[in-house]
């Protein structure tokens, strides 16, 4: 479909070419073209999101949410006391995304400095060992952790959990924090050392303001990956229910509306965290004006 | 110490590895080789499971769940070029026309992470239901069928696994065409190319890294995938791989036919993409 749109906007590119100085209605067609399908696939994308936000609204009987039957504010009322399960799911989610961002923020962002501050043999195997866990899916991850606690006995619960999300974060942020580093100015330490300072120094007032967002960036994304995960929490959390196994477990009888609260209301705080972060990054640019195009978002 | 680490400073990055490698060493290279050990044990929960060495259930495990295996594959690839299909456009427009809005764009792609996974997935159920309120008005207003589903068919967990990694595509793929310096693409049309030349010869060539590593953050998951089979399908002719490997490890505590489920995939798609480099020439293979 999408292949389509384009080879119809390269032909009717192609087809007035020589003329291009008119631009007729159908250049202008095709031009049109990708923003409306943009505009389309970012509807798409929404979609599930506003379904999850309307039915958090909705005044629905009994314990099945499927109809709209009028709005009400009364789950938002209810969503902390109504689903005791659900609160405990979520601190338990909680707890784990603190300590494995803090843990794998800590060890990705050494594993980063090394890669991108030192020369050093081994860093083929090294860059393997830190691309396999991101290329192997899910399942396969927490199958394997799994086999490693059965063979040594040990009890799935949070101790497990924690150690598995720390697994999988490490990787994650070794990329985005060696990404960062890669992209700025050596000249900056240099000119600190020439003017005096120790490298334990040049460190603290130099090196790691400059990285800090990049860890920062980090930080949050391991925090997201930990907070939503669900497969490999599934094979390592014995009897212990994070939040997305606590909605898993509830939608095989139906999703209670402080589901889609508690759902609008995380969204709405990570939306409102991604907006100060980026105002904070427009100020950080504006400091260091002039050092080119702002980091993307890539992984 | 201080003293010790200026005269050895070619250990400093070693000690900066070493926390971060010994725990993928502990808990990623070890419970590879624990799941290989486990699956060559036979034996059953009850009874205790005991080493022996069996290799036969590699080829026991493969026939059994051959279905699976190809139906997983099947998924993955239909995935992958959905997202190419839907990604690519997307990206090139964020990148080339985006203007200044290209990082509000941005952000509305990576905006449904915002919400759980599992929750967008139950989201998409209840959208899709049978008498949901898209199908359930089709039905009435008479344009589909009465019997007309769309839950539980392949193409729900197709387009349920779409939608979740879609924004994996997206990002690496717009990473790399931002990069792109536009001016090549300008030299080239100066130069009497016309646009689709350009797009052929110049855009699609250097956009390779950013197609290789968001097909791959598409198909691996893809192709491992069971929330989307068994929330939007449940059948037993949508079942994947993943959700193979769950119910004989978590249902079932089959743990040795499970361990050797999960090791044929994860060698599966090493050697897949391994070749899939090969065919992209050279790829750089971290992300």
């Amino acid at each position: 479909m999408a292949g389509a749109t384009a080879r119809a906007e390269a032909s009717a590119v192609r087809a007035d070419a020589p003329h291009r100085a008119r631009r007729p209605l159908g250049r202008r067609i095709g031009e049109a073209i990708l923003p409306i399908f943009t505009a389309l696939v970012v509807a798409y994308l929404f979609l599930p999101i506003v379904v999850m936000i309307a039915f958090g609204f909705n005044d629905n009987v009994g314990r099945f949410n499927f109809t709209w039957q009028g709005f009400t504010l009364e789950h938002y009322a209810t969503v902390f006391s109504s689903q005791p399960r659900m609160n405990q799911a979520l601190v338990l989610s909680f707890t784990v995304a603190v300590i494995s961002t803090v843990v794998a923020t800590t060890l990705g962002t050494l594993i980063g400095l090394a890669l991108a501050r030192y020369e050093f043999r081994g860093r083929g195997p090294l860059n393997l060992l830190i691309f396999l866990p991101i290329a192997s899916p899910e399942v396969v991850l927490g199958a394997s952790l799994l086999a490693l606690f059965v063979s040594v006995g040990m009890s799935l619960g949070l101790v497990t959990i924690v150690i598995a999300h720390i697994m999988f974060n490490i990787s994650f942020v070794v990329v985005t924090v060696r990404a960062r580093i890669a992209g700025f100015n050596r000249s900056l330490e240099e000119a600190a050392m020439d003017l005096g300072a120790d490298e334990m120094t040049t460190f603290r007032k130099v090196t790691f303001p400059l990285i800090f967002p990049g860890i920062l960036a980090a930080a949050l994304l391991a925090f997201a990956l930990s907070i939503d995960d669900f497969v490999i929490t599934q094979f390592t959390a014995g009897q212990t229910v994070t939040f997305p196994l606590w909605v898993y477990g509830a939608s095989r009888i139906g999703v209670p509306p402080q589901v889609n609260v508690m759902g609008t209301i995380i969204f709405a705080v990570a939306l409102l965290g991604i907006l100060l972060w980026s105002l904070l990054q427009r100020r950080e640019r504006t400091l260091r004006a002039g050092t080119g195009p702002g980091v993307g978002a890539g992984s | 110490m201080a003293g010790w680490l200026r005269q050895h400073r070619g250990l400093i990055p070693y000690l900066f590895l070493l926390p971060g490698v010994l725990w993928l060493l502990v808990f990623f290279v070890l419970p590879m080789l624990a799941m290989a050990s486990v699956a060559t044990q036979e034996g059953t929960l009850g009874t205790g499971f005991r080493q022996t060495f069996n290799v036969g259930v590699f080829p026991e495990v493969l026939d059994r769940y051959a279905p699976h295996f190809l139906r997983s594959l099947e998924y993955a690839l239909v995935v992958t070029l959905l997202t190419i299909g839907i990604g690519f456009p997307m990206a090139y427009t964020i990148a080339f026309r985006g203007g200044r809005y290209k990082n509000v764009l941005l952000l509305l792609v990576i905006m449904p992470f915002f919400t759980s996974f599992v929750i967008r997935t139950i989201s998409w159920k209840f959208i899709l239901a049978d008498q949901g309120f898209v199908l359930g008005t089709l039905k009435d207003a008479g344009i589909v069928d009465e019997g007309f589903r769309i839950l539980a068919t392949p193409a729900a967990v197709i387009s349920g696994i779409t939608y979740n990694f879609l924004p994996f595509f997206v990002l690496p793929m717009y990473v790399a065409l931002e990069r792109i310096d536009y001016r090549l693409v300008e030299a080239a049309t100066d130069l009497y190319a016309s646009r689709l030349q350009a797009f052929l010869r110049v855009t699609l060539p250097l956009s390779i890294p950013g197609l290789f590593a968001g097909s791959l953050l598409t198909f691996i998951p893809a192709a491992g995938d069971y929330i989307n089979a068994e929330l939007l399908g449940g059948t037993r002719d949508t079942q994947m791989i993943g959700n193979v490997v769950q119910t004989l490890y978590i249902v079932n505590r089959d743990y040795p036919h499970a361990a050797a489920v999960s090791l044929i995939l994860m060698v599966a798609l090493l050697v897949g993409v391994v070749a899939y480099r090969r065919v992209l020439r050279g790829q750089e293979l971290t992300v």
